[in-house]
Protein backbone atom coordinates (compact mmCIF):
# COMPACT_ATOMS: atom_id res chain seq x y z
CA UNK A 1 0.00 0.00 0.00
CA UNK A 2 1.28 3.12 -0.84
CA UNK A 3 0.93 6.49 1.55
CA UNK A 4 -2.43 7.81 2.65
CA UNK A 5 -3.72 10.37 0.66
CA UNK A 6 -5.74 12.73 3.04
CA UNK A 7 -6.22 12.90 7.48
CA UNK A 8 -10.21 13.36 7.14
CA UNK A 9 -11.14 9.95 6.07
CA UNK A 10 -11.38 6.75 8.32
CA UNK A 11 -8.98 3.94 8.08
CA UNK A 12 -9.63 0.58 6.14
CA UNK A 13 -11.05 -1.46 9.10
CA UNK A 14 -9.53 -5.18 7.23
CA UNK A 15 -6.30 -6.21 8.39
CA UNK A 16 -3.15 -5.18 6.63
CA UNK A 17 0.58 -4.62 6.43
CA UNK A 18 2.75 -2.03 7.56
CA UNK A 19 3.75 0.21 4.65
CA UNK A 20 7.06 1.80 6.35
CA UNK A 21 9.49 -0.70 6.62
CA UNK A 22 13.39 -1.16 6.38
CA UNK A 23 13.26 -1.69 2.92
CA UNK A 24 11.70 1.92 2.82
CA UNK A 25 14.92 3.96 4.35
CA UNK A 26 15.92 6.49 2.19
CA UNK A 27 18.45 7.71 4.92
CA UNK A 28 19.68 6.08 7.98
CA UNK A 29 21.77 7.75 10.21
CA UNK A 30 25.75 7.03 10.57
CA UNK A 31 25.32 3.99 8.05
CA UNK A 32 26.75 4.37 4.65
CA UNK A 33 26.28 1.44 2.82
CA UNK A 34 22.17 1.30 3.20
CA UNK A 35 20.76 -0.58 -0.05
CA UNK A 36 18.68 1.57 -2.01
CA UNK A 37 14.71 1.00 -1.19
CA UNK A 38 12.87 -1.54 -3.65
CA UNK A 39 9.78 0.97 -4.17
CA UNK A 40 9.64 4.74 -4.25
CA UNK A 41 6.61 5.84 -1.93
CA UNK A 42 4.87 9.08 -3.01
CA UNK A 43 6.10 11.45 -1.02
CA UNK A 44 3.56 13.30 1.78
CA UNK A 45 3.33 16.29 3.64
CA UNK A 46 1.64 18.40 6.12
CA UNK A 47 0.41 21.50 5.05
CA UNK A 48 -0.09 24.14 8.18
CA UNK A 49 -2.26 27.14 7.00
CA UNK A 50 -1.81 29.55 9.61
CA UNK A 51 -4.39 32.36 8.67
CA UNK A 52 -6.75 29.37 9.36
CA UNK A 53 -5.80 28.86 12.72
CA UNK A 54 -7.76 29.64 15.67
CA UNK A 55 -5.48 28.51 18.05
CA UNK A 56 -7.59 25.99 19.94
CA UNK A 57 -4.71 23.64 20.66
CA UNK A 58 -7.15 20.58 19.28
CA UNK A 59 -3.67 19.47 17.37
CA UNK A 60 -1.65 19.66 20.64
CA UNK A 61 -4.11 17.19 22.14
CA UNK A 62 -4.74 14.74 19.79
CA UNK A 63 -0.93 14.58 19.89
CA UNK A 64 -0.48 13.99 23.33
CA UNK A 65 -3.69 11.62 23.27
CA UNK A 66 -1.96 9.74 20.08
CA UNK A 67 1.43 9.77 21.23
CA UNK A 68 0.54 8.52 24.87
CA UNK A 69 2.83 11.73 26.41
CA UNK A 70 2.57 13.44 29.65
CA UNK A 71 3.80 17.29 29.66
CA UNK A 72 4.12 18.80 32.61
CA UNK A 73 1.42 20.86 34.30
CA UNK A 74 2.50 24.75 34.26
CA UNK A 75 1.74 27.85 35.49
CA UNK A 76 0.09 30.42 33.65
CA UNK A 77 2.53 33.07 32.98
CA UNK A 78 0.09 35.06 30.89
CA UNK A 79 0.66 33.63 27.35
CA UNK A 80 -1.08 31.43 25.58
CA UNK A 81 1.80 29.31 24.39
CA UNK A 82 1.56 26.10 26.90
CA UNK A 83 3.70 24.47 27.88
CA UNK A 84 6.19 26.91 27.87
CA UNK A 85 8.72 25.06 24.83
CA UNK A 86 8.31 21.85 22.87
CA UNK A 87 9.42 19.22 25.21
CA UNK A 88 10.15 15.37 25.06
CA UNK A 89 6.66 15.23 26.26
CA UNK A 90 5.22 18.05 23.52
CA UNK A 91 6.04 17.28 19.89
CA UNK A 92 3.71 19.91 18.86
CA UNK A 93 3.14 23.58 20.26
CA UNK A 94 1.51 26.76 19.10
CA UNK A 95 3.20 29.33 19.47
CA UNK A 96 1.56 32.71 19.67
CA UNK A 97 2.94 36.25 18.90
CA UNK A 98 1.43 39.55 19.01
CA UNK A 99 2.97 41.55 15.99
CA UNK A 100 1.75 45.31 15.03
CA UNK A 101 2.19 45.35 11.52
CA UNK A 102 3.62 48.65 10.92
CA UNK A 103 1.95 49.15 7.30
CA UNK A 104 -1.41 49.09 8.84
CA UNK A 105 -0.54 49.92 12.38
CA UNK A 106 -2.65 46.62 13.09
CA UNK A 107 -2.41 44.00 15.72
CA UNK A 108 -2.21 40.64 13.98
CA UNK A 109 -2.34 37.60 16.37
CA UNK A 110 0.43 35.12 14.72
CA UNK A 111 -0.16 31.63 15.77
CA UNK A 112 2.24 28.93 14.23
CA UNK A 113 1.82 25.19 14.91
CA UNK A 114 5.81 24.42 16.10
CA UNK A 115 7.36 21.27 15.38
CA UNK A 116 9.59 18.89 13.44
CA UNK A 117 9.53 20.21 9.38
CA UNK A 118 10.78 16.29 8.33
CA UNK A 119 13.40 17.88 6.19
CA UNK A 120 14.21 16.80 3.14
CA UNK A 121 18.01 16.85 4.35
CA UNK A 122 17.49 16.28 7.77
CA UNK A 123 20.69 18.31 9.91
CA UNK A 124 19.12 15.69 12.92
CA UNK A 125 20.26 13.05 10.42
CA UNK A 126 23.19 14.25 9.62
CA UNK A 127 24.85 14.99 12.93
CA UNK A 128 23.47 11.47 14.64
CA UNK A 129 26.60 9.33 15.39
CA UNK A 130 24.25 6.20 16.17
CA UNK A 131 23.50 3.65 13.47
CA UNK A 132 20.05 3.52 12.62
CA UNK A 133 18.69 5.87 15.49
CA UNK A 134 17.43 8.73 13.17
CA UNK A 135 16.01 7.42 9.59
CA UNK A 136 14.48 8.71 6.88
CA UNK A 137 10.65 6.99 4.46
CA UNK A 138 11.06 7.71 0.95
CA UNK A 139 7.61 9.54 1.76
CA UNK A 140 9.45 12.00 3.48
CA UNK A 141 9.03 11.19 7.02
CA UNK A 142 12.56 11.83 8.88
CA UNK A 143 11.94 9.43 12.19
CA UNK A 144 13.32 8.48 15.50
CA UNK A 145 14.06 4.88 16.56
CA UNK A 146 14.32 5.73 19.97
CA UNK A 147 15.81 1.99 20.94
CA UNK A 148 18.96 3.05 18.99
CA UNK A 149 19.54 6.81 20.19
CA UNK A 150 22.59 6.48 22.62
CA UNK A 151 21.24 10.42 23.94
CA UNK A 152 24.24 12.45 23.22
CA UNK A 153 22.10 15.42 21.56
CA UNK A 154 24.32 15.69 18.17
CA UNK A 155 20.54 16.47 16.46
CA UNK A 156 19.61 19.25 18.72
CA UNK A 157 22.80 20.78 17.01
CA UNK A 158 22.28 19.23 13.90
CA UNK A 159 18.47 20.81 13.92
CA UNK A 160 17.78 24.10 11.86
CA UNK A 161 14.46 24.64 13.72
CA UNK A 162 15.41 23.34 17.03
CA UNK A 163 13.05 20.60 17.59
CA UNK A 164 14.87 17.56 19.18
CA UNK A 165 14.31 17.11 22.86
CA UNK A 166 16.32 14.71 24.69
CA UNK A 167 14.21 13.35 27.49
CA UNK A 168 15.71 13.26 31.47
CA UNK A 169 14.34 10.02 31.99
CA UNK A 170 15.26 7.69 29.70
CA UNK A 171 17.72 9.93 27.91
CA UNK A 172 16.57 9.75 24.00
CA UNK A 173 15.81 12.37 21.88
CA UNK A 174 12.11 12.65 21.38
CA UNK A 175 10.19 14.98 18.30
CA UNK A 176 7.29 15.41 16.26
CA UNK A 177 7.40 11.36 13.85
CA UNK A 178 4.66 12.94 11.43
CA UNK A 179 2.25 10.14 13.08
CA UNK A 180 5.02 7.34 10.96
CA UNK A 181 2.94 4.86 13.10
CA UNK A 182 -0.48 6.02 11.59
CA UNK A 183 0.64 6.94 8.19
CA UNK A 184 2.23 3.36 8.06
CA UNK A 185 -1.33 1.91 8.39
CA UNK A 186 -2.93 4.48 5.84
CA UNK A 187 -4.31 7.28 8.47
CA UNK A 188 -2.90 11.09 8.33
CA UNK A 189 -2.14 11.85 11.09
CA UNK A 190 -3.49 12.80 14.39
CA UNK A 191 -3.40 16.70 14.90
CA UNK A 192 -4.52 17.12 11.17
CA UNK A 193 -7.73 14.51 11.54
CA UNK A 194 -8.20 16.65 14.81
CA UNK A 195 -8.35 20.20 13.29
CA UNK A 196 -11.53 21.76 13.48
CA UNK A 197 -11.18 24.38 11.31
CA UNK A 198 -8.89 22.67 8.57
CA UNK A 199 -6.19 24.85 9.27
CA UNK A 200 -3.78 21.40 9.18
CA UNK A 201 -4.68 19.27 6.31
CA UNK A 202 -2.26 16.35 5.08
CA UNK A 203 -2.12 14.55 1.89
CA UNK A 204 0.66 14.08 -0.74
CA UNK A 205 2.89 16.54 -1.13
CA UNK A 206 2.11 17.49 -5.06
CA UNK A 207 -1.27 17.83 -3.76
CA UNK A 208 -0.26 19.83 -0.59
CA UNK A 209 1.43 22.30 -2.97
CA UNK A 210 -1.78 22.53 -5.35
CA UNK A 211 -3.94 23.01 -1.92
CA UNK A 212 -1.38 25.74 -0.79
CA UNK A 213 -1.89 27.80 -4.24
CA UNK A 214 -5.20 28.42 -4.06
CA UNK A 215 -5.05 29.28 -0.33
CA UNK A 216 -2.28 31.42 -1.36
CA UNK A 217 -4.76 33.09 -4.01
CA UNK A 218 -7.13 33.71 -2.06
CA UNK A 219 -5.34 35.32 0.39
CA UNK A 220 -3.46 37.81 -1.97
CA UNK A 221 -7.40 38.30 -3.30
CA UNK A 222 -8.10 39.13 0.28
CA UNK A 223 -4.88 42.25 0.49
CA UNK A 224 -1.80 40.02 1.99
CA UNK A 225 0.47 40.68 -0.89
CA UNK A 226 2.92 38.48 0.55
CA UNK A 227 1.19 35.65 1.05
CA UNK A 228 3.10 32.59 0.01
CA UNK A 229 4.03 28.96 0.88
CA UNK A 230 6.73 27.99 2.98
CA UNK A 231 9.07 24.90 1.74
CA UNK A 232 12.35 26.39 2.76
CA UNK A 233 15.17 25.36 -0.07
CA UNK A 234 18.05 25.52 1.77
CA UNK A 235 17.17 21.83 3.74
CA UNK A 236 15.99 20.79 0.07
CA UNK A 237 12.18 21.34 1.25
CA UNK A 238 10.36 20.36 3.68
CA UNK A 239 7.48 17.72 4.49
CA UNK A 240 5.45 19.62 6.56
CA UNK A 241 5.02 23.02 5.07
CA UNK A 242 3.33 26.82 5.99
CA UNK A 243 0.77 28.95 4.10
CA UNK A 244 2.24 32.12 5.72
CA UNK A 245 -0.03 35.38 5.19
CA UNK A 246 3.55 37.28 5.80
CA UNK A 247 5.77 34.75 3.52
CA UNK A 248 8.51 37.47 2.93
CA UNK A 249 9.05 37.56 6.84
CA UNK A 250 8.74 33.90 8.35
CA UNK A 251 10.56 35.74 11.79
CA UNK A 252 7.66 36.97 12.73
CA UNK A 253 5.47 33.92 13.30
CA UNK A 254 8.04 33.36 16.68
CA UNK A 255 11.31 33.08 14.89
CA UNK A 256 10.56 30.61 12.03
CA UNK A 257 14.01 30.83 10.18
CA UNK A 258 13.93 33.34 6.80
CA UNK A 259 16.90 30.80 5.01
CA UNK A 260 17.31 27.67 7.54
CA UNK A 261 20.12 25.50 6.72
CA UNK A 262 22.09 23.06 8.08
CA UNK A 263 24.70 25.23 10.41
CA UNK A 264 28.27 25.74 8.34
CA UNK A 265 29.65 24.71 11.54
CA UNK A 266 27.83 21.26 11.49
CA UNK A 267 28.84 20.76 8.06
CA UNK A 268 32.37 21.27 8.84
CA UNK A 269 31.87 18.98 11.52
CA UNK A 270 30.26 16.16 10.11
CA UNK A 271 32.70 16.54 7.29
CA UNK A 272 36.49 17.37 6.59
CA UNK A 273 37.02 16.83 10.49
CA UNK A 274 35.99 13.19 10.17
CA UNK A 275 37.92 12.45 6.90
CA UNK A 276 41.25 14.33 7.56
CA UNK A 277 40.98 13.46 11.42
CA UNK A 278 40.92 9.48 10.38
CA UNK A 279 43.81 10.32 8.39
CA UNK A 280 45.85 11.97 10.65
CA UNK A 281 45.24 9.61 13.64
CA UNK A 282 45.66 6.43 11.32
CA UNK A 283 48.28 7.52 9.34
CA UNK A 284 50.07 8.73 13.06
CA UNK A 285 49.56 5.35 14.63
CA UNK A 286 50.24 3.37 11.73
CA UNK A 287 53.81 5.20 11.44
CA UNK A 288 54.55 4.78 14.88
CA UNK A 289 54.09 1.35 14.67
CA UNK A 290 55.97 0.41 11.43
CA UNK A 291 59.12 2.54 12.51
CA UNK A 292 58.95 1.13 15.91
CA UNK A 293 59.44 -2.23 14.50
CA UNK A 294 61.93 -1.97 11.58
CA UNK A 295 63.52 1.86 12.31
CA UNK A 296 66.29 2.08 14.70
CA UNK A 297 65.83 2.86 18.40
CA UNK A 298 67.51 5.63 20.57
CA UNK A 299 69.73 2.73 22.82
CA UNK A 300 71.79 3.36 26.15
CA UNK A 301 75.56 2.67 25.19
CA UNK A 302 77.77 0.89 27.58
CA UNK A 303 80.17 3.83 27.89
CA UNK A 304 76.99 5.80 28.87
CA UNK A 305 77.39 3.78 32.22
CA UNK A 306 80.81 4.04 32.47
CA UNK A 307 80.58 7.82 32.08
CA UNK A 308 77.37 7.73 34.77
CA UNK A 309 79.79 5.59 37.05
CA UNK A 310 82.44 7.94 36.83
CA UNK A 311 80.76 11.31 37.48
CA UNK A 312 79.54 9.85 40.19
CA UNK A 313 82.32 8.74 41.45
CA UNK A 314 84.46 11.75 41.07
CA UNK A 315 81.55 13.89 42.60
CA UNK A 316 81.56 11.09 45.67
CA UNK A 317 85.51 11.85 45.96
CA UNK A 318 84.54 15.62 45.73
CA UNK A 319 82.08 15.44 48.30
CA UNK A 320 84.42 13.63 50.94
CA UNK A 321 87.12 15.25 49.72
CA UNK A 322 85.72 18.29 51.20
CA UNK B 1 73.32 28.46 43.32
CA UNK B 2 69.70 29.58 42.68
CA UNK B 3 67.50 26.74 43.46
CA UNK B 4 67.08 25.20 39.82
CA UNK B 5 63.62 23.90 38.33
CA UNK B 6 64.60 20.78 37.52
CA UNK B 7 65.63 18.87 40.58
CA UNK B 8 62.84 17.72 42.50
CA UNK B 9 62.45 16.04 45.94
CA UNK B 10 62.89 12.29 44.51
CA UNK B 11 65.34 12.98 42.10
CA UNK B 12 68.06 10.80 43.27
CA UNK B 13 71.22 9.15 42.06
CA UNK B 14 71.87 4.94 43.72
CA UNK B 15 75.23 4.22 43.52
CA UNK B 16 74.79 0.77 42.59
CA UNK B 17 76.43 -0.78 40.71
CA UNK B 18 75.08 -0.22 38.04
CA UNK B 19 73.93 3.36 38.97
CA UNK B 20 70.42 4.22 39.00
CA UNK B 21 68.14 7.29 38.99
CA UNK B 22 65.42 8.16 40.63
CA UNK B 23 63.20 9.44 38.45
CA UNK B 24 59.67 9.94 39.49
CA UNK B 25 57.95 8.95 42.68
CA UNK B 26 55.41 6.10 43.90
CA UNK B 27 52.54 8.99 43.84
CA UNK B 28 53.47 10.63 40.67
CA UNK B 29 53.78 7.18 39.08
CA UNK B 30 50.31 6.27 40.12
CA UNK B 31 48.56 9.69 38.82
CA UNK B 32 50.61 9.31 35.48
CA UNK B 33 48.82 5.66 35.37
CA UNK B 34 45.60 7.10 35.87
CA UNK B 35 45.60 10.28 33.74
CA UNK B 36 47.07 7.34 30.64
CA UNK B 37 43.86 5.02 31.37
CA UNK B 38 41.78 7.83 31.63
CA UNK B 39 43.23 9.18 28.25
CA UNK B 40 42.77 6.18 26.51
CA UNK B 41 39.26 4.97 28.04
CA UNK B 42 38.27 8.51 26.58
CA UNK B 43 39.84 8.08 23.27
CA UNK B 44 37.88 4.88 23.19
CA UNK B 45 34.79 6.41 23.85
CA UNK B 46 35.18 9.54 21.85
CA UNK B 47 36.11 7.80 18.94
CA UNK B 48 32.93 5.23 19.11
CA UNK B 49 30.60 8.54 18.87
CA UNK B 50 33.23 10.28 16.29
CA UNK B 51 32.80 8.20 12.97
CA UNK B 52 30.12 5.22 12.51
CA UNK B 53 32.76 2.74 11.68
CA UNK B 54 34.48 2.97 15.37
CA UNK B 55 31.20 2.99 16.62
CA UNK B 56 31.13 -0.85 17.54
CA UNK B 57 33.71 0.47 19.93
CA UNK B 58 30.95 1.29 22.37
CA UNK B 59 30.60 -2.33 23.06
CA UNK B 60 33.57 -2.13 25.75
CA UNK B 61 31.56 0.19 27.58
CA UNK B 62 28.38 -1.80 27.17
CA UNK B 63 26.71 -0.02 24.73
CA UNK B 64 25.84 3.47 23.53
CA UNK B 65 24.01 4.93 25.98
CA UNK B 66 26.54 3.86 28.87
CA UNK B 67 29.28 5.19 26.58
CA UNK B 68 27.86 8.68 26.13
CA UNK B 69 27.08 9.11 30.00
CA UNK B 70 30.86 7.20 31.17
CA UNK B 71 32.65 9.68 28.75
CA UNK B 72 32.57 12.53 30.54
CA UNK B 73 32.45 11.23 33.51
CA UNK B 74 35.99 9.73 33.02
CA UNK B 75 36.96 13.33 31.55
CA UNK B 76 36.56 14.43 34.80
CA UNK B 77 38.72 12.33 36.08
CA UNK B 78 41.52 12.74 33.69
CA UNK B 79 41.24 16.61 34.06
CA UNK B 80 41.43 16.13 37.60
CA UNK B 81 44.39 13.67 37.36
CA UNK B 82 46.02 15.86 34.95
CA UNK B 83 46.33 18.67 36.93
CA UNK B 84 48.01 17.81 40.13
CA UNK B 85 50.80 16.52 37.83
CA UNK B 86 50.56 19.51 36.39
CA UNK B 87 51.07 20.93 39.55
CA UNK B 88 54.29 18.89 40.38
CA UNK B 89 56.22 19.35 36.97
CA UNK B 90 55.56 22.42 35.47
CA UNK B 91 58.43 24.45 36.63
CA UNK B 92 60.54 21.65 35.30
CA UNK B 93 58.87 22.27 31.96
CA UNK B 94 59.45 25.84 31.93
CA UNK B 95 60.97 26.67 28.45
CA UNK B 96 64.79 27.97 28.43
CA UNK B 97 67.43 28.88 25.72
CA UNK B 98 68.74 25.25 25.37
CA UNK B 99 65.13 24.09 23.93
CA UNK B 100 65.36 26.34 20.89
CA UNK B 101 68.63 25.06 20.16
CA UNK B 102 67.58 21.19 20.61
CA UNK B 103 64.77 22.22 18.25
CA UNK B 104 67.10 23.33 16.03
CA UNK B 105 68.93 20.51 15.79
CA UNK B 106 65.78 18.05 15.56
CA UNK B 107 67.49 16.12 12.51
CA UNK B 108 70.48 15.12 15.62
CA UNK B 109 67.45 14.44 17.70
CA UNK B 110 66.09 11.89 15.13
CA UNK B 111 68.95 10.18 13.92
CA UNK B 112 69.94 9.39 17.40
CA UNK B 113 73.13 11.93 17.64
CA UNK B 114 73.16 13.56 20.81
CA UNK B 115 76.41 14.13 21.65
CA UNK B 116 75.91 16.86 19.11
CA UNK B 117 73.23 18.43 21.43
CA UNK B 118 73.82 20.55 23.91
CA UNK B 119 73.43 19.17 27.55
CA UNK B 120 69.58 19.10 28.55
CA UNK B 121 67.84 19.30 31.77
CA UNK B 122 65.00 16.67 33.48
CA UNK B 123 63.20 17.57 30.15
CA UNK B 124 64.25 18.22 26.27
CA UNK B 125 61.91 20.43 24.30
CA UNK B 126 60.23 17.40 22.82
CA UNK B 127 58.68 16.18 26.28
CA UNK B 128 57.86 19.93 27.33
CA UNK B 129 55.95 20.34 23.75
CA UNK B 130 54.26 17.40 25.05
CA UNK B 131 53.25 18.77 28.17
CA UNK B 132 52.25 21.36 27.55
CA UNK B 133 50.51 20.62 24.62
CA UNK B 134 48.64 17.81 26.34
CA UNK B 135 47.50 20.73 29.11
CA UNK B 136 46.42 22.70 26.49
CA UNK B 137 44.53 20.41 25.00
CA UNK B 138 42.81 19.12 28.35
CA UNK B 139 41.86 22.53 29.47
CA UNK B 140 39.97 22.87 25.62
CA UNK B 141 38.37 19.58 26.01
CA UNK B 142 36.78 19.57 29.53
CA UNK B 143 35.75 23.16 28.37
CA UNK B 144 34.09 22.23 25.23
CA UNK B 145 33.27 18.33 26.83
CA UNK B 146 31.33 20.46 29.28
CA UNK B 147 29.14 22.61 27.44
CA UNK B 148 28.16 19.36 25.11
CA UNK B 149 27.16 17.39 28.30
CA UNK B 150 23.73 16.96 27.18
CA UNK B 151 22.82 15.31 30.74
CA UNK B 152 23.83 18.13 32.76
CA UNK B 153 24.36 21.24 30.34
CA UNK B 154 22.36 20.60 27.60
CA UNK B 155 20.61 23.79 27.49
CA UNK B 156 22.99 25.82 29.45
CA UNK B 157 24.49 28.24 26.43
CA UNK B 158 23.33 29.03 23.24
CA UNK B 159 23.34 26.46 20.38
CA UNK B 160 25.69 28.59 18.35
CA UNK B 161 28.12 28.05 21.13
CA UNK B 162 26.71 24.10 21.25
CA UNK B 163 28.03 23.88 17.37
CA UNK B 164 31.27 25.19 17.98
CA UNK B 165 32.12 23.78 21.27
CA UNK B 166 31.20 20.34 19.36
CA UNK B 167 33.24 21.22 16.29
CA UNK B 168 35.90 22.30 18.93
CA UNK B 169 35.97 19.12 21.24
CA UNK B 170 36.10 16.48 17.68
CA UNK B 171 39.10 18.76 16.79
CA UNK B 172 41.06 19.20 19.79
CA UNK B 173 40.48 15.25 20.63
CA UNK B 174 42.07 13.99 17.08
CA UNK B 175 44.93 16.62 17.99
CA UNK B 176 45.67 15.35 21.44
CA UNK B 177 45.30 11.95 20.06
CA UNK B 178 47.93 12.80 17.96
CA UNK B 179 50.31 14.04 20.99
CA UNK B 180 49.51 10.84 22.74
CA UNK B 181 51.17 8.84 20.29
CA UNK B 182 54.23 10.97 20.05
CA UNK B 183 54.24 10.46 23.34
CA UNK B 184 53.76 6.81 23.79
CA UNK B 185 55.97 6.40 20.53
CA UNK B 186 59.20 8.64 21.89
CA UNK B 187 58.97 6.87 25.38
CA UNK B 188 59.49 3.52 23.35
CA UNK B 189 62.04 4.46 20.68
CA UNK B 190 63.94 6.03 23.94
CA UNK B 191 64.60 2.85 24.74
CA UNK B 192 64.89 2.40 28.88
CA UNK B 193 62.58 5.38 29.49
CA UNK B 194 59.32 3.33 30.27
CA UNK B 195 60.87 2.03 33.21
CA UNK B 196 61.48 5.55 34.89
CA UNK B 197 56.84 5.06 34.78
CA UNK B 198 56.81 1.70 36.00
CA UNK B 199 60.03 1.53 38.66
CA UNK B 200 60.42 5.23 39.26
CA UNK B 201 64.08 5.14 38.04
CA UNK B 202 66.41 5.52 34.86
CA UNK B 203 70.15 3.89 34.75
CA UNK B 204 72.82 6.51 34.89
CA UNK B 205 73.53 5.65 31.34
CA UNK B 206 70.27 6.53 30.34
CA UNK B 207 70.27 9.80 32.46
CA UNK B 208 74.32 10.73 30.96
CA UNK B 209 73.22 10.28 27.68
CA UNK B 210 69.78 12.23 27.73
CA UNK B 211 69.75 14.21 30.17
CA UNK B 212 73.37 15.08 31.19
CA UNK B 213 72.75 18.48 32.86
CA UNK B 214 70.19 16.92 35.07
CA UNK B 215 72.80 13.92 36.45
CA UNK B 216 75.27 16.68 36.90
CA UNK B 217 73.44 19.20 38.50
CA UNK B 218 72.31 15.90 41.13
CA UNK B 219 75.48 14.58 41.45
CA UNK B 220 77.12 18.51 42.21
CA UNK B 221 74.14 18.62 44.81
CA UNK B 222 75.28 15.70 46.46
CA UNK B 223 71.87 14.04 45.92
CA UNK B 224 73.72 10.69 46.03
CA UNK B 225 72.46 7.81 48.23
CA UNK B 226 74.84 6.97 50.73
CA UNK B 227 76.62 4.07 49.72
CA UNK B 228 75.08 0.90 51.44
C1 LIG C 1 38.34 16.46 29.60
C2 LIG C 1 37.07 16.22 29.76
C3 LIG C 1 36.14 15.73 28.68
C4 LIG C 1 34.79 15.89 28.72
C5 LIG C 1 34.00 16.57 29.84
C6 LIG C 1 34.27 15.32 27.51
C7 LIG C 1 32.93 15.32 27.15
C8 LIG C 1 32.41 14.87 25.96
C9 LIG C 1 31.03 14.85 25.62
C10 LIG C 1 29.90 15.36 26.52
C11 LIG C 1 30.91 14.31 24.38
C12 LIG C 1 29.61 14.06 23.64
C13 LIG C 1 29.22 12.63 23.83
C14 LIG C 1 28.78 12.35 25.26
O1 LIG C 1 27.83 13.00 25.74
O2 LIG C 1 29.40 11.48 25.88
C15 LIG C 1 32.23 14.01 23.91
C16 LIG C 1 32.56 13.50 22.66
C17 LIG C 1 33.84 13.16 22.27
N1 LIG C 1 35.00 13.22 23.05
FE1 LIG C 1 35.11 14.01 24.88
N2 LIG C 1 35.29 14.80 26.77
C18 LIG C 1 36.47 15.03 27.45
C19 LIG C 1 37.73 14.64 27.06
C20 LIG C 1 38.04 13.99 25.89
C21 LIG C 1 39.37 13.54 25.51
C22 LIG C 1 40.64 13.68 26.33
C23 LIG C 1 39.25 12.96 24.28
C24 LIG C 1 40.31 12.33 23.41
C25 LIG C 1 41.18 11.47 23.81
C26 LIG C 1 37.86 13.07 23.88
C27 LIG C 1 37.35 12.62 22.69
C28 LIG C 1 36.05 12.76 22.28
C29 LIG C 1 35.59 12.44 20.96
C30 LIG C 1 36.44 11.90 19.80
C31 LIG C 1 34.23 12.69 20.95
C32 LIG C 1 33.29 12.52 19.76
C33 LIG C 1 33.28 13.84 19.01
C34 LIG C 1 32.50 13.72 17.73
O3 LIG C 1 31.47 13.03 17.73
O4 LIG C 1 32.92 14.32 16.74
N3 LIG C 1 37.15 13.70 24.89
N4 LIG C 1 33.14 14.35 24.90
S1 LIG D 1 20.43 11.97 20.85
FE1 LIG D 1 19.85 10.04 19.82
S2 LIG D 1 18.87 10.64 17.92
FE2 LIG D 1 19.93 12.47 18.71
S3 LIG D 1 21.93 12.40 17.68
FE3 LIG D 1 22.22 11.33 19.64
S4 LIG D 1 21.83 9.17 19.16
FE4 LIG D 1 21.02 10.35 17.42
S1 LIG E 1 13.16 19.91 11.59
FE1 LIG E 1 14.97 19.28 12.72
S2 LIG E 1 14.38 17.38 13.69
FE2 LIG E 1 12.91 17.74 12.03
S3 LIG E 1 13.79 16.67 10.24
FE3 LIG E 1 14.49 18.80 10.14
S4 LIG E 1 16.48 18.68 11.16
FE4 LIG E 1 15.39 16.84 11.77
S1 LIG F 1 -6.20 22.17 15.90
FE1 LIG F 1 -6.08 23.46 14.05
S2 LIG F 1 -7.06 25.37 14.65
FE2 LIG F 1 -6.68 24.27 16.54
S3 LIG F 1 -4.66 25.05 17.21
FE3 LIG F 1 -4.24 23.23 16.00
S4 LIG F 1 -3.90 24.00 13.93
FE4 LIG F 1 -4.90 25.65 15.06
Amino acid sequence: MDSPRTAVSNPPVQPMESNLTQRDLVRRSATSELPPPDRQLTPVAKLIDVSKCIGCKACQSACIEWNDTFPDIEENVGVYTNPHDLTENMFTLMRFTEWVNPETDNLEWLIRKDGCMHCADPGCLKACPSPGAIVQYSNGIVDFIHENCIGCGYCVKGCPFNIPRISKVDHRAYKCTLCSDRVAMGQGPACAKACPTQAIVFGTKDDMKKHADERIADLKSRGYANAGLYDPPGVGGTHVMYVLHHNDKPHIYADLPDDPKISAVIEVWKGVTKYTGLAAMGLAAAGAILHGLFGKANRVEPEDEVSAEKLVEEAEDLREGA
Amino acid sequence: MPRSNDVQPEDTIHRGPPVTVGRYGPGKRLNHWITASCLILLLLSGLSMFHPSLFFLTDLFGGGQNTRMLHPWIGVVLFLSFFIFFAQLWRANLPNRTDAQWVSQIGDVVNGHEERLPEIGKYNAGQKFIFWGMAFFIIVLIVSGIIIWEQYFGEATPIDVRRIAVLTHSVSAVLIILLFILHVYAAIWTRGTLRAMTRGSVTGGWAWRHHRKWLKELAGRGRIDPAE
